[in-house]
């Protein structure tokens, strides 16, 4: 099949030479065409199938599976709304009307001239500065009406947008409150020098003295998960960096990555130089395409400086170095498994585990894959020692987290705390008032109510793997409740059943009862629901997706039955309403044209 | 009143299906005669009965895809104890949802006015007509199911174990083989 557009073939071929016509490379490939073209004609998507040697039916499979991708012709300007319950809170929906008035579209549709298109996202990891919108790709946060205005108006004076004004893309930093970690200094090399004066086995016993656990919620053993990926047969290993940050809430690690890339580069690379590693991954996610360039150039300058590339650091047998992927909105792939589906070009689909990625990672090869503030502060420890992480926080806890606070607080931002702190210290510490409820660790975390507050944050009390959202009284916990289940919904990847149709299933129920129609029947059915995801699905992203239900069910009862119309049966719909589209084109408005008055059954 | 019957009264019906589901409650063949030492039927396509009376189960095949389907999926609620959805459609929408995609408005004006073919067409709008609903829904949409038996349709196997357990008083419990994922 010929393309239609040589150049767009052309191109494309730019595109497949540049990526050495690696399919592993996949992902970014179609990300590129998507950037270029806007979406991935069937054309595009035959010519890089035989191109990279691979079916069709796999290169349609992973330009299917990432919400950044289409298949189909979007408008030449794609705005997706971020669309976290931060954001919603912040008037997001009002300001997503007011644009579709201004171009006279509904959501999902693109403008008749094919000029735009707006749609909405999940989180896009700005809500300490929501609400925020991509365009293109592109991040615009602090959206006001007079900004949505001028986005409109550039749109419609259809410059691209690399051309539009610089300011309009600038990330605010909020970084208020540092510790142990944030406010030590280490400067590049420091970390890894270290750690090869001191030797393979003692920079890993200090790992092991600090008791530093997982960053990315799991909490499981650094120092473990090294040494087990350590001493997996076979002579090439890596090193991965989860910088997917896609739970909702969550934007530490957009901050770690814009102001202590090098000291997570520098936490990589003492992970590679333990764990005998010759090639690093950064996974960083599609969201913030603002920091690419920043971080490429970290890399160049390491590289520059001896600090990545052959003899890094001047170690003779130590050869490491580092490549950017960019992910594509898919909240699964955090999960480390589907991450290194989504590296090794595929759709992010989990694996069965065991084999763990220690043994059987990327490419099948011994791999550690660790969250950003895992790997800073494994570089910290690689040159403070381990002694001075674990002398903060609990005993079953060591050292500091860094959490990112949104919602109903009077500074939104980057906090390190040391666990151990209560809830409520960091809430006096947020500026927060009168809190009816806190989600901690986003959506798949747990719901606090404001009884809980005295709670500690910690592995053994309260995890959390870095979001930390505030609602106050003002807020109506089943909206958030229904904002979390439908994001499940829209992030299940579609692998196994229990998830793909539970999680479903779970948002239409919320629907039903937010909207006013439920009844007793649907709470039951939530629970029945909620109980099947947790114990039949196959990933994590099952397992916790009805975290906010079931914590609500238990802590906020009353809001969901203030809410049931009855405690029958309702019908899940308007059933009159049902009847008007056929009534409109029929003319007819006799009584067998109409539902009589509602009916219940029990 | 009619005196209590010691057999248990079964009503069936299809809405929006194909009747496949009604096909495979034959195909439990001879074990049929068993079945009706236990039940004796009330409103169903087999007995061509259109009201449904005072009944101990109800067997509803399909999903709602008119007025009408609703008005007999209530009169059905009301009349049962025990009221079942059998096979895909009436578990999920099943086939029919398919338009569910399409605004139900285009349908008729593609099939009535404008489709190929079509001359000084127009779209049906006698009062005896039930309207279509705007989307197919399945049964539990609208009122309380008791029991889901799916597939599509349900093997008769699957049926035969259902009705034997219902009959029986115990829950009914399809076991492996009886179910089908994909």
């Amino acid at each position: 099949m010929h393309s239609a557009d040589p150049d767009l073939a052309a191109a494309v071929a730019a595109i497949l030479t540049h990526h050495r016509h690696d399919a592993t490379r996949l992902v970014q490939i179609l990300r590129e065409v998507m950037q270029q073209r806007g979406y991935l004609p069937p054309a595009t998507l035959t010519q890089i199938a035989s191109a990279l040697h691979l079916s069709r039916a796999h290169v349609e499979g992973v330009a299917g599976f990432y919400a950044f991708f289409s298949c189909h012709s979007q408008g030449r300007f794609r705005v997706l709304f971020s669309d976290n319950i931060t954001d919603q809170m912040c008037g997001s929906h009002e300001l997503q009307r007011r644009m579709l008035d201004a171009f006279r579209i509904e959501l999902g549709e693109v403008s008749r001239d094919g000029l735009v298109s707006v749609g909405r996202t999940s989180c896009t990891g700005l809500c300490d500065q929501g609400p925020a919108l991509l365009v293109n790709g592109r991040a615009i946060a602090r959206l006001t009406p007079a900004r949505i205005g001028a986005l409109s108006a550039l749109i419609r004076g259809g410059q691209p947008v690399t051309e539009w004004p610089e300011n309009l893309f600038t990330i605010d930093s909020h970084i208020r409150r540092r510790d142990r970690l944030l406010s030590t200094p280490l400067l590049p090399g420091e970390g890894i020098r270290a750690a090869i004066s001191r030797g393979r086995d003692a920079t890993l016993a200090e790992i092991k003295r600090s008791d530093l656990r997982g960053r990315g919620g799991a909490g499981f053993a650094t120092a473990t998960k090294w040494d087990a990926c350590q001493k997996a047969p076979g002579p090439t290993r890596f090193v991965v960096c989860n910088a997917d940050e896609g739970e909702p809430g969550t934007f530490k690690d957009r901050e770690l990555l814009t102001h202590h890339a090098q000291q997570v580069i520098e936490g990589m690379s003492v992970a590679a130089f333990v764990i005998g590693a010759q090639r690093g991954l950064i996974y960083l996610r599609g969201e913030y395409p603002f920091l690419i360039e920043p971080l490429e150039a970290v890399l160049a300058a390491r590289r520059a400086q001896g600090l990545l590339g052959r003899a890094v650091a001047g170690a003779p047998d130590f050869d490491f170095d580092i490549e950017l992927h960019v992910g594509a909105g898919a909240y699964v792939c955090g999960e480390e498994s589907a991450l290194l589906e989504s590296l090794e070009g595929k759709r992010g689909i989990p694996r069965n585990r065991p084999p763990y990625p220690v043994t059987h990672g990327y490419q099948g090869k011994p791999t550690v894959v660790n969250n950003v503030e895992t790997l800073l502060a494994a570089a910290h420890i690689a040159k403070q020692g381990g002694a001075w992480f674990r002398s903060v926080g609990t005993s079953k806890s060591a050292g500091t987290k860094i959490l990112s606070i949104s919602g109903d607080v009077a500074h939104p931002g980057t906090y390190e705390f040391p666990f151990g702190v209560s809830m409520r210290h960091i809430l006096e510490e947020a500026g927060a008032r009168d809190v009816q409820a806190v989600q901690v660790g986003g959506p798949s975390g747990v719901l606090l109510a404001s009884h809980e507050l005295e709670r500690k944050l910690a592995f053994e009390d309260v995890p959390s793997a870095g979001a930390f959202m505030v609602f106050d009284r003002s807020r109506d916990i089943l909206s958030v409740v229904d904002n979390f289940t439908r994001f499940f919904a829209h992030e299940s990847c579609g692998f196994c059943t229990p998830c793909r149709v539970g999680t479903t299933l779970n948002q239409q129920i919320m629907g039903r009862v937010v909207s006013g129609h439920g009844s007793r029947r649907d709470v039951k059915d939530l629970i029945r629901v909620s109980r099947l995801l947790k114990t039949a699905s196959h990933c994590g992203l099952g397992t916790t997706a009805s975290n906010p239900i079931t914590d609500a069910l238990a802590k906020f009862r009353p809001s969901f039955d203030r809410r049931l119309a009855s405690m029958d049966v309702l019908p899940a719909f308007d059933l009159d309403e049902a009847l008007a589209p056929a009534r409109e084109v029929t003319a007819r408005d006799d009584a067998a044209a109409h539902f009589s008055e509602p009916e219940t059954t029990s | 009143m009619s005196e209590p019957s010691k057999k248990l009264r079964v009503a069936t019906a299809s809405l929006a299906g194909c009747f496949g589901c009604h096909m495979s409650l034959l195909d439990i063949d001879e074990r049929l005669t068993e079945l009706l030492e236990h039940v004796e039927l009330d409103a169903s396509p087999l007995t061509d009965q259109k009201h449904v009376g005072t009944c101990d189960i109800g067997l509803i095949e399909g999903g709602l895809c008119n007025a009408d389907n609703v008005h007999v999926l209530r009169a059905f609620r009301r009349h049962c104890k025990i009221l079942v959805a059998v096979g895909a459609c009436a578990v999920n929408g099943g086939l029919p949802a398919q338009r569910n995609h399409l605004d139900i408005r285009d349908c008729l004006q593609s099939v009535y006015l404008t489709g190929l073919g079509v001359e000084r067409g127009f779209i049906p709008n006698d009062p005896e007509l039930p309207l279509p609903l705007a989307q197919v829904h399945p049964l539990h949409d609208v009122v309380k199911i008791d029991y889901f038996l799916p597939g599509c349709p349900p093997s008769a196997d699957a049926i035969w174990q259902f009705l034997s357990d219902l009959i029986a008083g115990r829950t009914p419990q399809l076991g492996h083989g009886l179910i089908r994922y994909d």
